[in-house]
């Protein structure tokens, strides 16, 4: 969804510092992607006043009102409903729709499915935690087994989605997890997502130091291994990525598991915007177009 | 009393009885005449009991009135059901192959068509329609040469031959009534006016393209649907982005963001979708970014009734949302006022950058009325209030000295409560809306730093905005004779037929005058007070239980009424439902009146 608008200035990641520092707890791992987003911005260089950064409700949607880009910081669940209509109001934006798990597995699984079979072209990040933190440790849809918190004291006995595969199945065109721990990484796969002209899923490990003491920077450290480092893997094959995406345990995959180009995004598939964004149309009816909508009730 | 005609066609659904209402109408408003039809129905796709209500006249007809002047059974359940309703010098047209009738009143004349002696019924499965339209328009007076017309038109699509054995079908049944009927006493005249026949549904779609509506979104819901409908067929044509969403929660959120980015958006549904709307309302007033949403009424509470009509959504939608916030919500008096309002909506809420809320009904939304067409005018002022957009093509977004030194703060406090609003894309505006507490430039003071001096004055700053809301809405006013012996108070869809009872009581020599709200927030309580000062006896009419109109204009005014017309069963008034409760009323029978309706649909 690269935009070409006409640059004055060179943008910095100073440029991108928010009004307001984050309210975050120290050594959350939303701290990263904050950072790894602002990196990516800055070496796409697109203008921010043609950024929306676009959330929910969490600790990890607070994340608009931390980068100096247009943002709204919706309700619970429903960052990608509003991102899917401004997206198509003016398709010139570039679209980054941020939040966390329980927002987007949790309340907002619906818009999560059906966003991606549109394939709306917008970059959704997840801070995934696997808590809601918020509300101080509850537990979350992508909670392990076992996993004690306030809400499930005795242990979780649900089993968790896995957004991978969840994405892979409603048919997202770019699928790719992140490590907030690995800047470098993130800040690439931050890149391609936007690039991507389509609907670019990444599922980020932003670890809660709060309240979850299971899934630390420590835990992941060891585990995460990059696709990217195994030269025969294919992001272009659907089949393997969706084998992959069942890995979890000692070793867990992180980077594209896949991308395709072959869809249109849903505002490239809709002919009312041959003549540009909406936003720029003129709001009237031409007034023999409107004589022709009477005649057909005489 | 004015000339009407109604015709009644009952069948189980599937059975054709919307084609022959179509032709119907289409000949009616082509003579210049008025018409008001309404279908009763049930949510079944095939089978059931359908009875189409047809009414026209040279004057203006606004409901379906109290009498059936034809029935058309197109089974013997409709004879069954509704050939008791017929009085003198009304008839019935029916298959006599298939269909016995009961026994009608004294002047009812029993129309029986020998359908397989006048038509191949091997060969057309619809012909004793056809052959019904055919004979009853020849009973009206109304020459042959409408009907060819519009079975041409009708079945144009399927070739010469199936036009062709319509027209003879048709014929026959026209030339086999002049033969054997007696024709109405009082012909069918012409006039020169013209009218478009359409449904509400179609006319709120229209009206949102007058405005400008650039995205419309909407969750199927009837009877909300043929909003949804009307704007997806004419979406590429009229350039409006259409989308059908996963939920009416994708719907709401879907329709801000598209207005966020700066085009008029809009979406309708029912009660059941409204109520999972509610939060995304909340979220429209908070960041300031307005939308318009249209409430289509059925039969509720929750699954309800889905094709029956009610008026009991207004206090789910005074309640709708948490907390206090601006806001508009308007009732639509007749299916013409369905297009008009939506414009005057729009323009409300972009000046005060808040929700709309249009409380409409299923008799409006699916019933169908002949409007002049001038009333469906495309020519509208579009007043966006203080609106930056990006600039390119129609956009004013460009920087002025305070933007470029970062001086711009989209909550700024004014003396209306409204600030300049600012879409993404334009430079040197950038801000972040919040749906939390928030500072003139955005920044929250709901999490990390609270501040009740400033939460406080936001409050202030946006309800200011109700102050020039209700200065921009005329007060109601008063229709018939000032000094009446009653006083007729309804809302929204039930003008037409208030305006009716209105003119049966006059005529009947009790002087009756009639206060129709069409806008509900604001209300204008003090200019209603002032009306009803001096009002001798006021009832109220309407289509619910509880009466939440009257619990709402008490709780505003501290108005009692003296007496209530409720109904709730599903079905419209009738003009006679309210003329005899009225007259119940002043002998002192009762307070509350809840008419019977006796059309068993």
């Amino acid at each position: 969804m690269a935009t070409s608008v006409q640059r004055t200035s060179q943008l910095t990641v100073a440029d991108l510092k928010g009004r307001v520092d984050p309210d975050w707890c120290p050594g959350c791992g939303d701290f990263g992607v904050l950072a790894a987003i602002q990196k990516a911005l800055v070496e796409l260089q697109i203008p921010n006043h043609n950024v929306v950064a676009i959330s929910g409700i969490g600790c990890s949607s607070n994340l608009p009102g931390f980068i100096n880009t247009y943002g709204m910081h919706t309700l619970h669940g429903r960052a990608l409903a509003v991102g899917t209509g401004l997206k198509l109001a003016n398709h010139e934006l570039t679209v980054l729709v941020t939040g966390g798990d329980g927002d987007g597995f949790g309340i907002g699984g619906n818009h999560f499915i059906h966003t991606m079979r549109r394939n709306v072209d917008l970059l959704y990040i997840v801070m995934d935690n696997q808590i809601y933190g918020l509300t101080t440790g509850q537990t979350s849809p992508t909670s392990r087994i076992g996993m004690k918190t306030k809400s499930m004291p005795f242990g979780n006995i649900e089993a968790p989605v896995n957004p991978i595969l969840l994405a892979l199945a409603a048919g997202a065109t770019f699928v790719a997890r992140g490590f907030s721990g690995d800047q470098k990484h993130l800040t690439e796969l931050i890149k391609q997502g936007i690039v991507h002209k389509g609907f670019s899923f990444l599922d980020v490990f932003s670890p809660c130091v709060t309240y979850n003491h299971d899934n630390t920077y420590q835990w992941y450290r060891p585990r995460v291994k990059k696709l990217e480092d195994d030269a025969s893997y294919d992001a272009r094959d659907w089949a393997a990525a969706m084998e992959k995406s069942l890995l979890w345990g000692e070793e867990i995959p992180t980077g594209k598991f896949f991308e395709r180009t072959d869809v249109p995004a849903l505002h490239a598939a809709e002919p009312v915007l041959n003549e540009g964004p909406l936003v720029h149309h003129d709001p009237r009816v031409p007034l023999d177009v409107a004589r022709g909508f009477i005649e057909e009730l005489m | 009393m004015k000339q009407t005609f109604a015709i009644a066609i009952g069948g189980a659904a599937g059975q054709g009885v919307a084609t022959p209402g179509d032709i119907f109408a289409k000949i009616f408003s082509r003579r210049g005449l008025s018409l008001n039809a309404y279908n009763a129905y049930q949510s079944i796709i095939r089978g059931g009991h359908t009875l189409l209500t047809v009414r026209t006249g040279p004057k203006p007809v606004t409901n379906m009135g109290d009498r059936i002047d034809l029935l058309i059974p197109l089974n013997q359940d409709t004879m069954d059901r509704h050939l008791r309703l017929l009085r003198s010098g009304a008839a019935c047209i029916y298959n006599a192959d298939t269909i016995k009738p009961g026994t009608a009143a004294d002047g009812v004349q029993l129309c029986p068509l020998p359908v397989s002696e006048l038509a191949d019924i091997t060969r057309n499965k619809v012909a004793q329609n056809t052959l019904a339209m055919g004979a009853g328009l020849n009973m009206m007076g109304i020459g042959f040469a409408a009907l060819e017309e519009a079975l041409k038109e009708q079945f144009k699509k399927k070739g010469e031959a199936v036009v062709a054995e319509n027209v003879g079908v048709a014929r026959a049944g026209y030339d086999y009534a002049a033969a054997h009927f007696q024709p109405f006493r009082n012909p069918l005249p012409k006039t020169e006016k013209r009218y478009a026949v359409l449904s509400g549904n179609i006319a709120m779609a229209m009206g949102g393209a007058a405005a400008g509506v650039k995205f419309y979104c909407a969750y199927p819901m009837s009877p909300s649907t043929g909003v949804l409908h009307w704007m997806a067929a004419h979406a590429r044509k009229a350039g409006i982005m259409v989308r059908q969403v996963e939920d009416e929660i994708g719907v709401i959120n879907m329709a801000i963001g598209a207005a966020h980015a700066g085009v008029r958006s809009m979406c309708a549904t029912s009660g059941g979708g409204f109520a999972l709307m509610s939060e995304g309302l909340g979220m429209s007033a908070m960041i300031e970014t307005p939308v318009v949403v249209i409430d289509c009424q059925r039969a509720g509470p929750s699954t309800g009734v889905p094709t029956k009509t009610e008026q009991g959504d207004l206090w789910q939608m005074l309640g709708a949302a948490f907390g206090d916030y601006p806001r508009v919500i308007a009732a639509p008096l007749d299916i013409a006022d369905c297009f008009k309002l939506i414009p005057e909506m729009f323009n409300l809420v972009d000046r005060f950058q808040c929700p709309g809320l249009v409380l409409c009904d299923l008799l409006l939304s699916e019933g169908r009325l002949g409007v002049d067409p001038k009333d469906l005018d495309f020519n509208q002022v579009v007043d966006r209030g203080e609106l930056i957009l990006p600039l390119n093509g129609n956009g004013n977004g460009a920087s002025d000295a305070i933007a470029a030194n970062g001086g711009y703060k989209r909550y700024k406090f004014t003396d209306s409560g409204i600030s300049p609003r600012a879409v993404p894309g334009v430079p040197d505006h950038i801000h972040t809306v919040a749906t939390d507490e928030h500072m003139e430039d955005g920044v929250l003071i709901s999490d990390e730093f609270t501040n009740p001096i400033k939460r406080r004055a936001m409050m202030e700053k946006r309800m200011r905005k109700v102050a020039g809301i209700e200065a921009s809405v005329p007060p109601p006013t008063l229709w018939g004779p000032r000094d009446a012996e009653v006083t007729l108070i309804g809302w929204g869809s039930t003008k037409g037929v208030i305006e009716e009872a209105c003119e049966i009581l006059n005529e009947q020599g009790l002087s009756a005058n009639q206060l129709q709200i069409r806008w509900l927030v604001p209300l204008h309580g003090k200019a209603i007070l002032e009306l009803l000062k001096d009002a001798r006896h006021v009832i109220i009419v309407e289509n619910n239980y509880s009466g939440q109109f009257a619990r709402y204009l008490r709780s505003e005014t501290s108005f009692v009424a003296d007496g209530h017309i409720r109904k709730y069963d599903g079905e419209p008034f009738m003009p006679h439902h309210i003329v005899e409760a009225v007259r119940e009323q002043l002998d002192g029978k009762t307070k509350l009146s809840v008419p019977v309706h006796e059309i068993m649909v």
